[in-house]
């Protein structure tokens, strides 16, 4: 068998199956994509399920790594909206041109809380009651290389009680594990975000840490220069900025912006 | 919600562009797998090694490089932009994806099949007056069609695990581009365990029978 009847046959399977792709038809002109930070997932769909039931514009999501989303967009992918879960990913697309000029908005910001089981009698009025003796361990992601854990870190720290609550740290692996520990009862308290907190049914807030005094988290949104889609994004992007987005928010615990 | 209606969706997407993938990748891999095992040509061995890259690679740098490819900052992204072929965000870049990360394994496996082949066979048949094609078609690939099967399958279950690159370049679209591996990153992150694990047990039962199988044709094609 010859090489060049091979090339043949991989020439004739090629057309076929560029045949094949060409046929797809393309999307709706009216269905808007937002690019999502993953922790967004819930409650955009909530938002656009209640979206959809009051447009003619339909909603759909892509779901990610904020750096992921980013570099997608940067590359040209088809994203009508930007909606990062941190500064740098949308400030790294404003400065390539890839923002439509105008439309950046920092809507979200998240808080840090102190979580306990659903059972627990546990009161904190301030970061204080945490040296009670019935509070053995305290659940937290690595204070060393967790964003979330080092934020809990300097904010006991300015407080004056990190040195003092040290012995009883428990550095666990990340939000999620510091959840599950606190959870099971593992821990007697936990410092994840609130939006963490909002999710299990098994944990209960019971104190937050003051928005001035924690981190500054920020979400960010924007619509994408290239979308093809302008008219439906700016009226998606009205839906969420209004109060029906807000209340949602608010709702799945994040702070929101004004 | 053990098997709602969506389960079945993500489930019956995986497979399906997984099988598309795994059928657009065989005719290339078994005609490369050949040349491999049968032929020695110039710069063969660098070929070789790049077919074999993704299988090492960080699925994401693999998924970064393809997104680079049909971006539409490239030429080549573009001109299909143009044309009205979307790759990135929509399934078919899930397929492309699928098929550049399990290319290796098939092309590995069929290649040692086609080894093990006795050449005298296919030598025979050519001093009896078969044709090239008709010695690859009636001797070597009835010969090796166990492997050959075997790396069909093999490669079909790394299309269903694919996670880097796919959600790179097609992205993580619920009910566009959402395959298993997709959806299961999802639901950890939004903290709804039950969900990921029964996808998880779907990928775990459906990758375990597939690469069992697989096993199977090759020892039973090393038997015969």
């Amino acid at each position: 068998m010859t090489i060049s009847k091979f090339a043949r046959m991989a020439f004739s399977w090629l057309t076929v199956i560029l045949f094949m792709l060409s046929a797809e038809v393309s999307a709706r002109a009216d269905e808007v994509l937002v690019s999502a930070a993953a922790s967004l997932t819930d409650v955009l769909r909530d938002i656009g399920k209640a979206y959809q039931l009051k447009s003619k514009h339909k909603l759909a999501l892509t779901l990610g790594p904020s750096n992921f989303l980013a570099r997608q967009i940067d590359e040209g992918a088809p994203a009508d909206i930007f909606f990062s879960a941190d500064l740098a990913q949308m400030d790294l697309l404003e400065k390539n041109g890839r923002l439509e000029p105008g439309t950046r908005k920092n809507l979200l910001s998240n808080q840090l809380v102190v979580i306990v089981p659903a059972n627990s009698k546990l009161s904190v009025a301030s970061p204080k009651d945490l040296m009670k003796p019935e509070v053995k361990k305290i659940a937290l992601a690595d204070p060393a290389a967790v964003p979330v854990g080092v934020y809990t870190s300097k904010y006991l720290a300015d407080e004056g009680l990190w040195d003092k609550l040290k012995p009883k740290i428990v550095p666990v692996l990340d939000v999620r594990a510091t959840l599950a520990s606190v959870e099971s009862g593992n821990v007697e308290a936990g410092f994840v975000y609130k939006t963490d907190a909002a999710i299990s049914q098994k944990v209960k807030t019971v104190f937050e840490v003051p928005i001035e005094k924690g981190p500054k988290i920020t979400y960010p949104l924007a619509i994408v220069k290239e979308s093809k889609k302008k008219e439906a994004a700016r009226d998606f992007m009205n839906y969420v900025l209004g109060p029906a987005g807000k209340t949602a928010f608010k709702k799945y615990g994040f702070v929101v912006l004004d | 919600m053990i098997f709602s209606v969506e389960t079945w969706h993500i489930t019956v997407f995986s497979l399906a562009v997984g099988l598309a993938s795994t059928l657009v990748i065989l005719p290339f891999g078994v005609a490369l797998a050949w040349l491999f095992a049968r032929r020695d040509w110039p710069l063969k061995s660098i070929v070789e090694t790049i077919v074999l890259l993704p299988l090492v690679m960080p699925p994401v740098s693999t998924g970064l490089i393809l997104l680079k490819i049909f971006g539409r900052r490239n030429p080549i992204g573009q001109w299909l932009y143009d044309r009205g072929i979307e790759v990135v965000f929509n399934w078919k870049g899930v397929l492309i994806a699928m098929a550049v990360m399990s290319f290796p394994l098939l092309v590995r496996s069929v290649r040692t099949s086609f080894s093990e082949v006795n050449p005298r066979l296919e030598q025979i048949a050519a001093t009896l007056g078969a044709s090239g094609l008709r010695i690859f078609f009636v001797i070597t690939i009835p010969l090796a069609y166990k492997g050959i099967v075997a790396g069909a399958l093999l490669a079909f279950s790394r299309a269903l695990g694919e996670f880097g690159a796919t959600i790179l370049l097609a992205g993580n679209i619920p009910g566009r581009t959402q395959t298993l591996s997709l959806a299961i990153f999802n639901f950890v992150q939004t903290g709804k365990d039950p969900e990921a694990y029964v996808l998880l047990g779907i990928t775990v039962t459906l990758a375990f029978v597939f690469v069992w199988c697989s096993e199977w044709l090759l020892r039973a094609g090393k038997r015969a």
